[in-house]
């Protein structure tokens, strides 16, 4: 049977060989915690606790400001030594809330179990909410804001990402395999929130253990498991519709506007420990993986654990790693330093060796229209890159460059190695830019 | 053979008897001063006036809405020729010229990373803020010079963008391009500057740079007038820097520099890369 897949993409080796067979390992708890108070995409959140105040596991640290933004909590019980900013994995230092652990590791409450049933669509999307619950498929945007899509643009297909088609990344494959109590908890409390006709769970053929075991899981439920075609960015949001439902989310618009909504499948679990047992989203699993790494391992994280921490509980590094990368290696945040912390969307961290750093000196572009083929937005890269690269931001934009994920199969296939989504991203900015400029 | 060259005569003299007409009909009066005006401008269209091009400066100039001294890259020159067109007295505005005020080059300064990405002052200035430790200095990724219309930039081999004096005519386009702010606008008669952007206080800098300000207040105690120290960085006060000379010699960090006197002595400067080729 031919699988169901988008048009375009890349074959980059999947390297998951490392870690895809190693279980989940919980990671102690470090001397000290940095929890940023922007993690998500949207305002970010003001600290409501002050340097000196004990606060417990749960406890939050950050209040919300405005609808797309979400509380931040603390990830274990301790002492707030400071509020500064601290390198942020994005890139630039921003406020967080430094906290040393007291090693109780209380809960700030007593455990409480909520029946689903007793609860309406609005206080499920309230609990989500309070829960800080974000996109951790890397993007990090407020669950609660995808799950409140106005009235005129009702939700069809309910859309769960378990194609985890990022090489190296091994987290949401462990988190099918391992917790899929919980995943598919959260799927049916989606379900009952969207009220969607359709529920699909799409995962990248590259993990048959995990399709088996959802699919022997949900034989009497009404969720589709569908296997896809191994190819990357298979598991970006609209290359993700495209496959499942064959429709294409019109340029600049949202997947609400074809009927669909996506959410990855460690949100769905992040939505199953708000809703069921009140409790904030604190953890993830983050896969520890590359060539400079001793033991790549599944690690399950807190929130404000530095990078240095992960590779001491791996067992260290084989030598000092040529690029950091917290993500996955094509779409993730390089990293100049091991002091970031892990933040909600780390979906891994990837040390490579200096050897696999590939290095190739750019050349001239000889029209060979491969990265316009592997483009999976069907934009046309090469010309996009070079107004780019010219300042031209007007010419950018009437490219479609807005409609660009950034997902880098052009850079990736281009023979030439010219920076061509490097160059694309800077030209989104600029877009961004004027736009904010002719705003004011 | 005659039937077609007479019809396609005929055409060819209808046509030319219709345009004629509407090339006269239609015709839109332009103002010539403001033809001449266009003439005189530099026409290069850097957008330093705040007008569309030159063009819109021209007509802008005519039109009474602006002065005569708004195009920098014109300097005095322009402003006598504009005066003659419109007839009236000239007042020339004071010569600014750009410079980059940073020396602490690869070699001085010192790298938090090696940066691999794309060759542009920005974008890598997006990564920790930039590859340089110093929060002020000059990345030396070029994009002031890919960006300056007139030349007047060269990169040297360590990665430092040192403006010509000569060559720059105050447009200011660097200024907007640089993300690190380190281009500033200066007298053209100043030509002692303070060669540090960092505020960082005095042991920090020296950990990162041999060449940058430490806040010591020598040249300001030497020369009161001619030097303010703030925030731990001094900066010439360029009203009354007479005597600014005096200090240089003082200074530790030798980051007060004459421009008259060879600066920057001794570097190698890079050939423009051309970066117009065809994809990318």
């Amino acid at each position: 049977m031919k699988l169901r897949t988008f048009k375009g993409g890349i074959h980059p080796p999947d390297n998951k060989q490392w870690t895809s067979h190693k279980a989940i390992e919980d990671c102690p708890l470090p001397d000290e915690l940095v929890v940023p108070l922007s993690q998500h995409i949207g305002a970010p959140s003001v600290a409501c606790v002050k340097v000196g105040q004990h606060v417990a596991k749960g406890q939050e640290v950050g209040s919300a400001k405005g609808f797309v933004s979400v509380p931040v909590h603390a990830s274990t019980s301790g002492e707030v030594v400071a509020i500064e900013n601290r390198p942020h994995p994005f890139g630039t230092s921003m406020p967080a809330v430094v906290i040393k652990p007291d090693g109780e590791d209380s809960w700030s409450y007593d455990m409480q179990f909520t029946d689903p049933g007793s609860l309406t669509q609005d206080e499920v999307i309230d609990k989500v909410r309070q829960a800080g619950v974000v996109g951790m498929g890397g993007a990090a945007f407020p669950a609660h804001v995808k799950m409140s899509p106005p009235p005129e643009k009702p939700i069809r297909t309910l859309l769960f990402n378990g194609v985890e088609c990022e090489p190296y990344l091994t987290s949401d494959h462990r988190m099918m395999l391992e917790e899929s109590e919980r995943v598919l908890q959260g799927v049916a409390l989606l379900q009952y929130v969207y009220g969607a006709e359709r529920v699909v769970i799409g995962i990248e053929a590259n993990k048959p253990d995990a399709i088996a075991l959802l699919q022997k899981q949900c034989a009497d439920a009404p969720v589709e498991i569908l296997p896809l075609e191994v190819k990357y960015p298979q598991g970006a949001e609209k290359q993700l519709i495209a496959a499942a439902t064959g429709r294409e989310v019109p340029s600049g618009g949202l997947p609400m506007d074809v009927g669909v909504a996506v959410h990855n499948i460690s949100t769905a679990a992040a939505v199953t420990d708000a809703v069921m047992l009140s409790r904030p989203l604190i953890e993830r699993v983050c896969t520890v993986t590359g060539s400079a790494i001793k033991e790549p391992k599944n690690l399950r994280v807190r929130v404000g654990m530095p990078l240095s921490h992960l590779i001491e509980i791996c067992g260290g590094l084989v030598e000092e790693p040529g690029k950091i990368i917290l993500g996955g290696p094509m779409m993730g945040f390089t990293q100049v330093g091991f002091d970031v912390p892990v933040i909600r969307g780390s979906s891994g961290l990837l040390l490579l060796r200096e050897e696999d750093v590939v290095k190739s000196l750019e050349g001239p572009c000889i029209r060979c229209a491969r990265c316009v083929q592997a483009c999976p937005m069907n934009l046309l890269p090469t010309t996009i890159a070079a107004y780019a690269r010219r300042n031209l931001v007007e010419e950018t934009e009437e490219y479609c460059a807005m409609d660009c994920i950034e997902c880098g199969s052009c850079s990736y296939v281009c023979p030439a190695s010219i920076p061509l989504v490097q160059s694309i991203r800077h030209g989104k900015a600029a877009v961004i830019a004027k736009k904010r400029k002719a705003l004011l | 053979m005659i039937a077609a060259i007479l019809s396609l005569g005929c055409i060819g003299l209808i046509a030319a008897v219709a345009l004629g007409f509407a090339a006269k009909k239609f015709a839109v009066e332009v103002d010539p001063r403001e033809l001449a005006a266009i003439e005189v401008l530099p026409g290069i269209n850097c957008g330093a006036c705040g007008f569309p091009g030159c063009a819109g400066y021209a007509k802008a100039v005519i039109a009474g809405t602006a002065d005569l001294n708004q195009c920098p890259p014109g300097g005095a020159e322009v402003v006598a020729r504009l005066s003659r067109i419109l007839g009236v007295e000239a007042v020339v505005a004071a010569r600014l010229v750009a410079v980059v005020l940073c020396q602490g080059d690869n070699q001085k300064a010192q790298l938090k990373y090696r940066y691999l990405g794309l060759e542009d002052c920005t974008a890598a200035q997006k990564i920790a803020e930039g590859p340089k430790t110093c929060p002020g200095g000059c990345l030396g990724l070029a994009s002031c010079q890919r960006a300056c219309p007139f030349g007047a930039i060269e990169m040297t081999e360590d990665g430092l963008a040192v403006i010509s004096r000569e060559k720059c005519t105050g447009c200011r386009i660097c200024v907007a391009v640089c993300p690190r702010d380190v281009i500033r606008m200066t007298p053209y008669e100043s030509a002692i500057h303070v060669l540090c952007n960092s505020h960082d206080k005095g042991a920090a800098v020296r950990k990162y740079c041999q060449v940058g300000c430490i806040g010591c207040h020598i040249c300001h105690k030497t020369v009161p007038d001619a030097y303010k120290v703030e925030d731990f960085l001094a900066t010439v006060v360029y009203e009354q820097d007479t005597e600014a000379f005096e200090a240089i010699a003082k200074c530790p960090t030798k980051c007060i520099r004459d421009f008259n006197e060879g600066y920057p002595e001794g570097s190698t400067f890079l050939p423009l890369k051309n970066d117009k080729s065809d994809a990318a």
